[in-house]
């Protein structure tokens, strides 16, 4: 499977989320600075790695949706590309309009950094099809701005098309129903708070986050 | 030409920045305070000469970056 990570400066859960690549793939990912303009052919995934990209100036994840390599990560996700975002990542992938919605301030205005319980919403997509029966998850969680934000109707629109695919079960942010995870209209964009990408060996104290990484290989 | 964006959570977002302002004002004995609501300032330096071309333009700078349609409302104000 050939990935990509794309590296903003502020990034700073692009090698967590390489050595998650590399370890459940068995191949490093080609790792992608911000300025360029293209993405390598051939992916099969990439992966926005959480972080401060540009020290989240103006919004979280705002500039970074302008960088010259977010147009064509636009072009390659409306074309069926699959696309992880994780935390600054998810917020990146917002602020392009990859997926609807907004991440505001945390409801109680810390910065959270925990172990978080989530429900797997939707266990037949690309993103979740390895973890068979398993509906409950232990994520680390890492982030100011992660509180979900959309209205009645967008969230209706997201429940009703299976596009909830993470939900908190102990709601660390005051996300709008729970949300943790949310994919595009087309299932190929995944945008989720939680890192899976920490949780891929088991000196991250669990390996729970294994299975997004082997859905996508199709294991499982 | 400048240009002073004020960019404000619409009405109905939760802004709990605003509320623990409000708070805290309270706690130092400010008790005609009701509510607050926070918002940022962006000012632009415009080489711009014609004022409705401007704010065009402005706009369509609030549009694609400075506010988040989903969470924001904003208003211009252009000086010369």
């Amino acid at each position: 499977m050939k990935t990509a990570v794309i590296v903003f400066p502020g990034s700073n859960c692009d090698r967590d989320a390489a050595e998650a690549l590399r370890i459940v793939t068995g191949q490093a990912p080609a790792m992608i600075w911000h300025q360029e303009t293209s993405l390598p052919d051939g992916l099969d995934l990439v992966m926005i790695p959480g972080g401060f990209s540009y020290g989240d100036y103006l919004r979280s994840g705002a500039i970074g949706a302008r960088s010259p390599i977010t147009r064509d990560l636009i072009r390659r996700a409306d074309s069926g590309l699959p696309v992880l975002g994780v935390c600054n990542g998810f917020q990146i992938l917002i602020e392009a309009g990859l997926l609807p919605g907004a991440l505001m301030r945390n409801s109680g205005l810390l910065f959270v950094c925990e172990r978080t319980p989530l429900q797997i919403e939707n266990t037949n997509s690309r993103f979740t099809r390895a973890y068979g029966d398993t509906r409950e998850v232990i994520f680390p969680v890492a982030h100011h701005d992660g509180n979900y934000f959309a209205d009645t109707e967008t969230l209706d629109q997201l429940e009703s098309g299976g596009q909830v695919m993470f939900r908190y079960l102990n709601n660390p942010n005051g996300s709008a129903r729970d949300i943790a995870g949310i994919t595009n209209a087309a299932g190929n964009v995944l945008g989720m708070m939680p890192h899976p990408e920490r949780a891929v060996d088991p000196a991250h104290g669990g390996t729970d986050g294994r299975g997004v990484f082997e859905s996508l290989l199709g294991r499982g | 030409m400048k240009a002073k964006i004020h960019i404000y959570l619409k009405p109905g977002v939760l802004d709990p920045q605003g509320t623990a302002v409000a708070n805290s004002l309270k706690t130092l004995g400010f008790d005609e305070v009701e509510s607050a609501r926070q918002g940022k300032l962006i000012e632009l330096d415009l080489s711009s000469v014609d004022a409705e071309e401007a704010s065009e333009r402005v706009k369509a700078m609030c549009d694609k970056l400075l506010a988040n349609p989903v969470i924001e409302n904003y208003d211009i104000e252009l000086s010369a």
